[in-house]
């Protein structure tokens, strides 16, 4: 713990004092450089991350630096991924130790403001729950009045709780930690009543529990928790990648497009499948990078739809319903800007 | 002028001022290009957030606190919190650390090994460890609050903590509480005039019975001067968790075990090595004057070896400041972990925050080693 702060500040110090050139650097050609994509992201979380047996990893963050390592560099493996709790993850953005983070973070505007980040768009819309012993026989969040809450520290999670508490005229006892095994072991042994996370994150820790059986999710949603893909703010061109690499994904399943029928659609008369293919105009290479990027992040990794199913949806064990997932022509929020 | 340069003495003054001033140049260079470069980043710099709103909770404040609060007032609390542990660590590991230690010299030698098998083990043991182990297995096994082990149906202990009752700060309280420091101080002075006289004449003073006495009569009298009127806050059971009275949670009495009992085994190690020190010839010529075991250890030995045990124990109370930061893994809400964690992260200003860290640690060590140097200055063996 104490090695991890000292390697903190001194990446931080080190880095953000020295490097005079970086405010202006080119993350691009450095990946190009390096041969991979330096991606941060969280160290467990089913689903979003999380690694096999053989240390591949997989999961609905994960895609998403797959994505951008597929566009830039043509290939998806092309990841070296560096491993943050919620403490850990900013400074390793701002000081170069990463050029990209996801690990489902929630874009504030402080964030954006103020810590030098950009937010490049939304690959998951949560929202804030918790998670009970059902032998409390609480129902709803209303009912905590005085309970001892487990939560993970750094995070809008810990503020979100303490606004609703405050909110609605209870009190709590919190019991903070800044590891989800903490966390989790905190709510096992009965240190704390409730856990609180994000709810999609409440189903994954339930699978962890030893006895999920004996919890339950309230009902209650206490926050909006936007969460996406963040990069260092000063180098629009990266920037720029990293949100249409995204945004491709998107516009992919709008379009139809899957990993499955990508070969044929090269085909299509259709001229957004064109565009997005590379088939036609010069999308990719206006963003300085390849023009077939889209059709490589859809082959190498699928649209937006297909990496959901696969990771957090029904084909996953977490079987998260699309809900505010869904695109926007189906009633929900994901949407890609146009690929003209 | 020339011939000036050539002095020696003023040559190595000029030369240590160009030093001084090319360092200065230096650190005021590297400091305004941070702080250049991360404001090119769009990242805030300056202390300026100190005065912004945390928002988030702290469990366990020794001052008034809540979300509402500034980050100032976090800063605040971590601090208190380091102090609080520390000072409860060095007084509890220097009593333990000098019991073990001597016991460890003892002629019993079941008592002996025991107190070597102690050092040995827990000495060896990586401290994070001990924490998560008094934390994780001991703590957590206790009984869940509706089932909580109960002392005299005031004294509550259970896996959130321990319950005791606490007296409201009326005038009474607050008597008692004077009169406790005045025994203490009244004991200093009788000590020092006990000694004196023992120099002077030969005679005996019984200070620590006095002192002990002293410390049952005159709270009671006290008591009943000040109105004789306690108030106890007690805890109770309220929904899910008990209100009330005072608690001592599971993160600072696990750090507190843990760091005691790992520091401990280091200071029994510096009181042995201070009594083996001791010359041989002082044990045998208390003997021969006819002092008992006990005497000997208390009169002539142990002075001697504490002496010799200071140095090393300074380290070790340096390494339980430091060591209280490990805290962040169960989360007590020390500085490290409220102000360079949770802070931090919320803020994202690496540089203030750490550097202000960074300064705390530097001070407080300082600051011991100030204050045990003077001791130590204090008890050098003065030549008559
Ligand atoms: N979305 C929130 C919370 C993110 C977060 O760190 N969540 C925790 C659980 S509430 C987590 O993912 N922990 C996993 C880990 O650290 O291994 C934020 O951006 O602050």
């Amino acid at each position: 713990m104490k090695s991890k702060i000292a390697k903190i500040s001194i990446a931080a110090i080190a880095a953000l004092s020295l490097s005079a050139s970086v405010a202006s650097a080119d993350t691009l050609s450095d990946t190009l450089s390096q041969g991979y994509l330096k991606c941060g992201i969280n160290s467990g979380l089913p689903g979003f991350a999380s690694a096999d047996s053989q240390g591949h990893w997989s999961g609905i963050d994960i895609s998403v630096c797959r994505a951008v390592a597929a566009a830039v560099l043509g290939d998806k493996t092309k990841v070296k991924f560096t491993s943050l709790n919620a403490k850990e993850r900013f400074t390793a953005l701002q000081s170069g130790e990463i050029d990209l983070l996801s690990r489902n973070t929630t874009w504030t505007e402080t964030r954006d403001s103020s810590l030098g980040l950009n937010f490049a768009g939304v690959n998951f819309y949560d929202g804030q729950g918790f998670l009970v012993h059902k032998s409390l026989g609480v129902k709803n969040a209303k009912e905590l009045d005085g309970a001892a809450v487990c939560v993970q520290s750094g995070t809008t999670t810990e503020l979100n709780l303490a606004d609703y508490f405050r909110k609605n005229g209870m009190k709590y006892k919190l019991v903070a930690y800044d590891s989800n095994d903490q966390v989790l072991k905190g709510f096992e042994t009965g240190r704390c009543d409730v856990i609180t996370s994000d709810s999609s994150q409440l189903y994954s820790l339930r699978i962890k529990l030893k006895n999920p059986a004996g919890s339950m999710v309230l009902p209650n949603i206490i926050s909006k928790e936007p969460l996406g893909p963040v990069v260092r703010q000063g180098d629009d061109k990266w920037f720029n990648i990293v949100k249409w690499s995204y945004a491709a994904m998107v516009a992919a399943e709008e379009a139809g497009i899957t990993s499955k029928n990508v070969d044929s659609m090269l085909k299509s008369n259709n001229p957004t499948v064109k565009r997005i293919l590379g088939v036609e105009g010069k999308l990719g290479e206006n963003l300085g990078i390849r023009k077939d990027f889209a059709y490589q992040i859809i082959k190498q990794v699928g649209n937006y739809g297909e990496v959901f199913e696969r990771t957090v949806g029904m084909g996953s064990p977490l079987k998260i319903k699309r809900g505010l997932n869904a695109l926007w022509t189906k009633g929900g929020l994901q949407y890609s800007p146009p690929f003209r | 002028m020339f011939a000036l340069l050539r002095d020696r003495k003023v040559r190595g003054i000029l030369f240590q001022l160009l030093t001084v001033i090319g360092l200065v140049a230096f650190l005021w260079y590297i400091g305004t290009n941070t702080v250049h470069n991360i404001e090119q980043r769009g990242i805030r710099t300056g202390f300026g957030f100190l005065t912004g709103t945390s928002g988030f909770a702290i469990n366990d404040s020794p001052i008034a606190y809540n979300e509402t609060y500034t980050y100032w007032r976090v800063f605040f609390v971590g601090l208190l919190n380091t102090i609080i542990i520390s000072v409860i660590v060095i007084f509890l590991s220097s009593i333990l650390g000098l019991i073990v230690g001597v016991l460890r010299l003892s002629n019993n030698w079941l008592v002996a090994k025991l107190s070597s098998a102690y050092i040995d083990i827990f000495r060896n043991i990586p401290i994070l460890l001990q924490i998560l182990f008094w934390y994780n297995v001991v703590l957590a096994t206790l009984p869940s609050p509706r089932k909580s082990i109960e002392f005299f149906g005031s004294i509550f202990l259970n896996n959130r903590g321990i319950y005791v009752p606490k007296p409201d700060m009326n005038s009474t309280t607050i008597g008692v509480m004077v009169s406790v420091v005045f025994v203490f101080v009244f004991a200093f002075f009788l000590n020092k005039w006990a000694n004196k006289k023992h120099e002077e004449t030969g005679a005996e003073f019984p200070v620590l019975y006095t002192g002990l006495g002293l410390l049952v009569v005159v709270p009671i009298i006290a008591y009943f001067i000040f109105g004789a009127n306690f108030n106890f806050s007690y805890p109770h059971l309220r929904g899910f968790n008990f209100t009330g009275g005072k608690t001592f949670y599971p993160e600072f009495l696990a750090l507190t075990f843990a760091l005691t009992i790992y520091t401990a085994t280091f200071i029994a190690e510096a009181v042995r090595s201070g009594i083996e020190a001791v010359n041989k010839g002082q044990k045998e010529a208390a003997a021969s004057i006819g002092l008992s075991g006990y005497q000997a250890l208390k009169l002539v030995v142990l002075p001697q070896a504490i002496r010799i045990a200071i140095p090393p124990t300074i380290n070790q109370y340096l390494n339980i400041v430091k060591n209280s930061s490990l805290a962040t893994a169960i989360g007590y809400p020390e500085l490290v972990t409220v102000f360079a964690g949770t802070t931090l992260n919320q803020v994202g200003q690496a540089i203030e925050i750490i550097s202000m860290t960074m300064l705390v640690y530097l001070v407080i060590s300082l600051a011991v080693s100030a204050i045990l140097n003077w001791i130590n200055f204090k008890m050098k063996i003065k030549e008559r």
